[in-house]
């Protein structure tokens, strides 16, 4: 059946890695001008002192790496939608499961063999493109310092588990549906609203963030941020954490607002560093030592959940398509 | 060889076909006994028939006594029809004349007669008898 | 003997809707049963049933002693050609044969070979390329290829050209000569079958209006025709079947295992064709109406 399956899986699996051989070629073609840029402008400039302007033109060349994340992000969903949906739903869709399932195979030995291989397929491909972009855009992430929050689904092994889930999904929805397109559809619906519901309201209570108040101090790359009459925030306040807020409060733990700085109470006056010395800084944060934790953990739930939807997929094969 | 031919439509079962040609056949010295009969998978070949069927012919066919398989190499002819008798045909002839008479004396036309002949061999036939 | 497919009180229920029902049949082994009736009338049901596609609603089905579609080992026994002969579209017909040869331990693959040779298909030309009658024989070279007991073929002619028709039942015949092999066929086509099959099935609105022996059946079936007649005045041995009036005559299909010996009637062959269609057009009635179980006499 391994062979079978292989059979009939061998054009698209040439073509994805096609697909990821003209990547990496690429990648590696453009990685030492790149690392060469870097070196030459950001890494010294806090020698020459325009780190600003070395950052914001190095951080400008940053097409190609938008355009791999954009892959990286829709390689799920497509897995999804081209390998998985079709996988039952086409051979209903043709009558061949008529075929197939009258040789010397039973079905269960038949859906897990394909869910095997091609999720396994899904799986390596998903994971072999983060591993080339995880790498290739090692400067550019030390630079920006957002593997936690902004990049965090594009990076490491994250991917992994998304491919894996996304398939699943996929040949569970076609066996249901019964229909290709309607099945592709569906898959990829579901993927995305999955997908937005995990990271708003799922990855941010993975793990109790830390709560701290400390004393106000600022760092090369932290800002202000004030909204009208709203709270002081701060930005960049723990590079490389994961910041959930980050709130300039007076003694008391009150949120100051940002005309309080205004007024010329605070910075105008003489004492304007007592005055600053007074306020604190209330983080609520992941710190960054958090983040392959946080990678692990999202993997493996979405793993886990390929592993349900492919239980689901197998158990509708056998038992219900009858 | 003998060749079969088959009429689908005539409404007689297919192996009975068969049967009957192998007789016919005897009859007028097409077969002899040693001769071979084709094999289920020649007769396949030539008129995709069921090979049941020929077999069913054959087993018949060797009930009579008419043929007999030899293991391994087929079919083979091994008895003859009964050669008429002409004593015997001239005595069916008079006993035919009687009943004619009889039966005309009571009325019965030629088409009634024909009709009550029709009739009872189809029934010889079907009890397998003709 | 033992049978090939055996059924107890079969049906298939789709929602409210019977596909099949109350089916039951006892199929002897070295035949070539016909399964015919109407579209609709269930005979696909049944063969996916007998093959494991399908799972029964209630009553019993067994193939070969075994349940169908139950592993492996049952799967090999069975070869099945589905309506429409559905194959890869994509994959040559090589692959087809390899598909064969992964997918079924006993499969031959001389044979396989040979037959692919015989009829002039092109190894590496793909299935969706074939015509309707090469298609048809490359799904039943891969059913063959894989040594079954037994030969499911489902309407496997219907949507074929009349030479491809024959050339297909003429391959059909000439593998069960040369392995001996068990096969149900079903079409609702009954011209092609007199000379195909030994025993038939005719199945209208899932139930069973006949089952028997095509010679016995023929024997036994009568059209007589003759001056109008009341059906009860008919000797008790002889079952109408169909019956036809005007004023002054009477044509009746009957049923009957004694000679006919009124001689007013005349009594015209009867086809598998006008058979099957008799029993078609009959509404179901008593049980003296062909009875369900296929007789075992060989």
């Amino acid at each position: 059946m391994t062979r079978f399956a292989w059979l009939q899986f061998r054009m698209q699996a040439a073509v994805g890695a096609g697909a990821l051989a003209v990547i990496a070629v690429v990648l590696a073609v453009t990685e030492p001008n790149l690392v060469h840029l870097y070196n030459t402008s950001v890494a010294n400039c806090a020698v020459s002192g325009n780190c600003a302007a070395a950052t914001t033109a190095f951080l400008a060349k940053d097409h190609l790496l938008q355009d791999l994340a954009n892959l990286l992000i829709a390689l799920p969903a497509l897995v999804g939608m081209f390998w998985g949906a079709p996988l039952v739903a086409r051979e209903l869709e043709t009558g061949t499961e008529q075929l197939v399932w009258a040789q010397g195979v039973t079905r269960t030995r038949w859906i897990l063999t394909k869910l095997a291989l091609i999720g396994l397929a899904s799986a390596a491909a998903s994971g072999l493109l983060s591993l080339m972009l995880t790498w290739w855009s090692s400067t550019f992430d030390r630079v920006n310092m957002n593997k936690f929050t902004s990049v965090f689904d594009q990076r490491d092994i994250v991917p992994i588990g998304y491919a894996a889930f996304a398939f699943a999904l996929g040949a569970a929805t076609g066996a249901l549906i019964r229909r290709t397109l309607p099945a592709m559809a569906t898959t990829l619906a579901a993927y995305v609203g999955v997908r937005l519901v995990f990271t708003h309201w799922v990855r941010p209570h993975l793990i109790t963030p830390v709560r701290a108040v400390t004393a106000l101090h600022a760092m090369a790359g932290t800002t202000f941020n004030e909204t009208n009459n709203g709270p002081l925030t701060l930005i960049g306040a723990k590079p490389g954490a994961w910041v959930y807020s980050a709130q300039v409060v007076n003694k008391t733990g009150h949120p100051v607002s940002g005309s309080f700085l205004d007024r010329g109470a605070c910075l105008q006056s003489r004492a304007a560093s007592a005055c600053i010395g007074q306020l604190r800084e209330a983080l609520v944060y992941q710190p960054a030592s958090r983040y392959w934790t946080f990678q692990w953990y999202e993997m493996a739930i979405f793993l886990a959940l390929a592993v349900v939807l492919g239980g689901l997929c197998v158990w509708w094969v056998r038992d219900r398509l009858v | 060889m003998i060749e079969f031919q088959l009429e689908s439509a005539s409404g007689v079962a297919t192996y009975l076909q068969l049967v009957q040609q192998v007789r016919q056949a005897l009859r007028l010295g097409i077969l002899e006994p040693g001769d071979q009969l084709p094999t289920a998978q020649q007769v396949v070949a030539k008129l995709a028939i069921n090979p049941n069927t020929v077999l069913k012919a054959y087993r018949d066919l060797e009930r009579e006594g008419l043929v007999r398989p030899r293991p391994g190499q087929g079919t083979f002819v091994v008895g003859a029809l009964p050669r008429r008798d002409p004593a015997a045909q001239e005595r069916f002839l008079i006993s035919m004349s009687t009943w004619l008479r009889k039966a005309l004396a009571a009325g019965l036309g030629p088409d009634d007669i024909e009709a009550i002949y029709r009739t009872a061999m189809r029934n010889l036939f079907a009890e397998g008898v003709a | 003997m033992t049978a090939v497919i055996e059924t107890t009180a079969l049906g298939k229920r789709y929602g409210r809707k019977w596909a099949l029902r109350d089916c039951t049949l006892s199929i002897p082994e070295g035949n070539v049963v016909s399964l015919v009736g109407p579209n609709g009338a269930g005979k696909t049901t049944l063969l996916h049933l007998a093959v494991g596609l399908l799972a029964p609603t209630c009553g019993s089905i067994s193939v070969l002693g075994g349940r169908p579609g139950d592993g492996p080992a049952q799967l090999e026994k069975v070869g099945f050609v589905a309506q429409a002969t559905p194959t890869y579209a994509g994959l040559s017909v090589a692959k087809h044969l390899r598909m064969g040869a992964y997918l079924n331990a006993k499969w031959d693959r001389g044979l396989a070979q040979g037959r692919v040779d015989q009829l002039g298909l092109d190894p590496r030309q793909k299935a969706g390329s074939l015509s309707g009658g090469q298609r048809a024989q490359l799904a039943l070279t891969i059913a063959i290829a894989k040594r079954p007991e037994l030969l499911v073929l489902d309407e496997p002619v219907a949507s074929l050209d009349p030479l491809s028709r024959r050339e297909f039942l003429q391959g059909l015949m000439e593998i069960v000569a040369e392995h001996g092999i068990s096969v149900v066929l079903s079409s609702h086509l009954v011209a092609d079958l007199e000379r195909v099959c030994d025993s038939i099935v005719v199945l209208v609105a899932s139930q069973v209006r006949l089952a028997g022996e095509v010679a016995e059946l023929l024997a036994t079936h009568h059209r007589l025709s003759g001056p109008r007649r009341d059906p009860r005045s008919l000797p008790s041995d002889q079952a109408v079947i169909e019956e036809s009036h005007t004023d002054k005559q009477s044509t009746f299909f009957i049923r009957t295992d004694q000679p006919i010996l009124d001689p007013r009637w005349s009594v015209a062959p009867v086809t598998l064709e006008d058979l099957v269609l008799a029993y078609m057009a009959a509404p179901v009635r008593g049980p003296e109406l062909g009875a369900p179980a296929l007789g075992l006499v060989s």
